[in-house]
């Protein structure tokens, strides 16, 4: 493979782990969002802690294979990047820790210290969304930091809270049963809206602080090609709204639905915002042939990553079918 | 302080911290392994319930080792942005490597050693742990091939002050690599035995009576008398090897000023840097030359012939003697402990006491090496080919003092926290009741070919099935 194709693939293999990440980490971050929504003095708090227990650690590795492959892929995108996102990336990752280590503390923690890690947990969860989405934000409008950039920005953060919060009630629904399932389905149907209504807000404003995202998305023909995307994207909180109305979808045949239909609107979401940016890496400024690494590393890489990532989905998918079923069964010893 | 120095601090702090949790994983992970296939061999409950005691520190160790890395992936790009700029060609896909055959393989199996063990068969479940005991090692492999390859460069070429690799076998077995990598197996192998010794001796200094406190703390001593004198050996050769390729290293760790033959081997001094002298300095004449060139009046390169180019002289010559001083300790508490295992006497309380006392000293000779490897690297930061003044970033100092102050108050309360639960797990522990009789013997409906309590063979020849019943019985008992 030559130095043309090697950052084609390079980019799709970081889009990739991109997307996972945010699918997968997203409903556990989801799930620390909602924590404080749980019922106190049950054990549902518990539960849905209980939920996530075996899957948080290795979703969150996808973070570091994305950022891994930015750092080896595109080394000097990834500096230009972080940066500008000096502080916020710190803020993430403190929050990363606290939530992370709160997992396990609050299991062994006396049980006066269990409220507190519960604390963290979820403000652990919720930070690590927000500095995520602000992010997002600066990003898209090109790393301005006038008042509307800013504010666009923490828009965006809220709209990555809602989204998380979306797929999280989605993976509660999925997961559990009695009455945290039926919440849950509470707690979906406001995420979604909220999730819809940044959706839409990041969608328009894209193109208007954006010239070249403006003409990607509306010159013809080549806009009509990308046009199911939005189309389908809405399409599907519109069946998720749906589904979720009717109490049907809280049986074991329909309770992975709406979760499906989650993945497949990040997926959609994701593709939108790769579209409007692809080939620049850093928008406007970079694209990713002159932020690549050398071939030969590149193809050093690519070798492994041929074999090692089917693998990796592989025991991914092994390690989801080992711990099918309802979460309230599940022990921690 | 400028962007450099706070850069430096605040790496050296991530990375100090980030070290303490996989030097306990590292090899805890194998002691857990071990643990699981005695059970398997031998059907015996005590060993599934040191598993099970063992497995829990791990879990909580492991947390932190993954989020304290996490920020270290971070690291490069928002503090040493030169870093990738020049060595990114190599860096890269080291760290990729690592990322892509370790840490996937860690986290998804961890789940499964952790939660899985009612849901899949035993056999899988020790698979689990091996795997993940294979992921840790592996993650060890990759950090320590870029980390000696950033000591000892090799394999590669440069075009316009850019790093571009040429051999992949040479970068990753560069010269200090086999080295460092035995030498960090094997620290990781003496902070998890003093660790385990450690907070079992605690359990039965609270009047634990149980066995597997007990089996344990004899695992851990035994396996430490093993690898102390195996870890001199190769720290010794470690240390030739860095005489040949890093000889401004060796001038600072031996306090060597100028050029010198037969130089003294120095026991207490106190490096004067401006003076270029050790003040109140006691030595065993000739003999450092006699270890460094096995001939005691072979010449020793001094700190003169790198002017302006070798490492701060106090910091490695301070960090050195506290890793021996600590290793010598390591070898006398476990030789005696494994002296009175092999007449079968019980430890009296004061070996115990010791124990407990050194329950991190791993931690401490694990650091105060890393500080004589990674000190000693500067001024450089890949030997030859980049300085560390010339990596930093131009993030404003402000900023990352902000994040430093908030890192340093954040892994202070994680520190404490994990300390005080690993105290309190062990205490716990102690309150447990152990239901020999009942978790051994068989149950009406669980098969007949089971035999006495504690019988060798018990468990051995009964299906998986009954297996996993008895376990959970003990589980639900013992939680």
């Amino acid at each position: 493979m030559d130095a043309y194709t090697l950052p084609i693939v390079f980019v799709g293999l970081m889009g990739l782990a991109i997307l996972v990440y945010a699918i997968l980490d997203g409903y556990d971050l989801g799930v620390g969002i909602l924590l404080p929504l749980g019922d106190q003095h049950s054990d549902e708090r518990d539960r849905m802690i209980a939920s996530i227990g075996p899957f948080w650690d290795a979703n969150e590795t996808w973070l570091v294979l994305a950022v891994g492959l930015l750092l080896i892929a595109f080394p000097l995108a990834h500096s230009e990047i972080l940066h500008h996102f000096y502080l916020p990336v710190a803020v993430m990752l403190i929050a990363l820790i606290l939530r992370g280590v709160a997992f396990d503390f609050r299991a062994k923690a006396a049980i006066a210290h269990q409220s507190l890690w519960d604390r963290c947990f979820k403000f652990g969860s919720l930070l690590t969304a927000l500095s995520q989405g602000y992010m997002l934000g600066l990003y898209i409008v090109g790393f301005s930091y006038d008042i509307k950039s800013q504010l666009f920005a923490v828009l965006s953060a809220t709209g990555v809270c809602a989204a998380y919060s979306y797929i999280g009630a989605a993976w509660l629904l999925y997961k559990t049963q009695g009455q945290l399932q039926q919440q849950a389905r509470r707690w979906a149907r406001l995420a979604g809206r909220f999730c819809l209504a940044g959706v839409l807000l990041v969608s328009l404003t894209n193109p208007l602080v954006n010239q070249d995202v403006f003409q990607r998305w509306f010159d013809f023909p080549e806009a009509l090609y990308m046009l199911p995307v939005p189309l389908l994207c809405f399409a599907l909180f519109a069946y998720n709204e749906k589904l979720l109305r009717n109490k049907t979808v809280l049986a074991d045949s329909h309770c992975w639905r709406p979760l499906l239909s989650c993945a497949l609107i990040f997926l959609l979401c994701f593709s939108g915002i790769a579209y409007s940016f692809f080939p620049y890496i850093v928008p406007g400024k970079l694209d990713i042939w002159q932020a690549a690494s050398a071939p030969e590393s590149l193809r050093f890489i690519l070798y492994g990553a041929v074999v090692v990532v089917p693998c990796i989905l592989l025991y991914t998918v092994y390690a989801y079918w080992v711990f099918r079923g309802k979460a309230s069964d599940l022990k921690y010893y | 302080m400028d962007a450099l120095d706070l850069s430096r601090i605040q790496f050296a702090l991530n990375i100090s911290f980030h070290i303490l949790f996989p030097s306990i994983t590292i090899a805890l992970c194998w002691i857990l392994f071990y643990f699981k296939l005695r059970f398997n061999l031998s059907g015996q409950q005590v060993w599934m319930r040191a598993y099970r005691f063992w497995v829990k520190i791990f879990a909580l160790s492991f947390a932190l080792g993954v989020v304290s890395g996490i920020t270290m992936s971070f690291q490069f790009g928002t503090n040493w942005p030169g870093f990738m700029e020049t060595v990114g060609n190599i860096a890269g896909p080291l760290l990729g490597y690592e990322v892509l055959t370790a840490f996937f393989l860690e986290a998804t199996f961890l789940g499964i050693m952790l939660f899985g063990f009612n849901r899949v068969p035993n056999a899988v479940h020790t698979l689990a742990t091996l795997i993940v005991a294979v992921g840790t090692t592996l993650s060890a492999f990759w950090i320590l091939a870029l980390n000696s390859w950033m000591q000892t460069p090799a394999g590669h070429e440069i075009r316009d002050g850019v790093v571009y690799a040429k051999d992949w076998m040479e970068i990753i077995f560069n010269p200090s690599f086999p080295y460092r990598f035995t030498h960090m197996l094997i620290a990781s192998g003496l902070t998890a035995s003093f660790f385990v010794a450690g907070i079992s001796a605690y359990r039965l200094l609270k009047g634990d009576k149980k066995h597997a406190p007990r089996l344990a703390l004899k695992t851990a001593v035994m396996a430490a008398a093993i690898l102390t004198p195996l870890q001199i050996y190769v720290g010794d050769a470690h240390g030739l090897n860095s005489f040949e390729h890093q000889p401004a290293k060796i001038a600072a760790v031996e306090a060597v000023w100028h050029t010198e033959q037969g130089a003294p081997l120095l026991l207490f001094a106190l490096p004067n840097e401006k003076e270029k002298r050790n003040d109140y300095a006691v030595s065993v004449p000739k003999m450092a030359s006699l270890i460094l060139t096995h001939d005691s009046n072979g010449t020793i390169l001094g700190l003169n012939e790198f002017e302006g180019l070798h490492p701060p002289v106090m910091a490695t010559f301070w960090s050195f003697r506290i890793m021996v001083g600590v290793g010598l300790l390591m070898l006398a508490l476990s030789w005696i402990g494994a002296l009175l295992i092999l007449r079968k006497r019980h430890f009296p309380r004061w070996l115990l006491k010791a124990y407990v006392a050194a329950t991190f000293s791993g931690w401490l000779a694990t650091l105060a090496g890393w500080y004589v490897s990674e000190v000693g690297r500067q001024p450089w930061l890949v030997t030859g080919i980049l300085k560390t003044k010339d990596a930093v970033t131009t993030v404003p100092s402000a900023h990352i003092a902000l994040s430093l102050t908030a890192y340093a108050l954040v892994y202070v309360v994680l520190l404490a926290a994990y300390l005080h639960t690993l105290r309190l797990m062990a205490r716990r522990a102690v309150d447990v009741e152990e239901y020999e009789q009942q978790d051994i013997s068989p149950q009406p409906a669980s098969g007949s070919r089971l035999q006495a309590p504690g019988s060798k063979h018990a468990l051995a020849h009964a299906s998986n099935k009954n297996q996993t019943k008895l376990m959970n019985t003990a589980k639900t008992e013992l939680n």
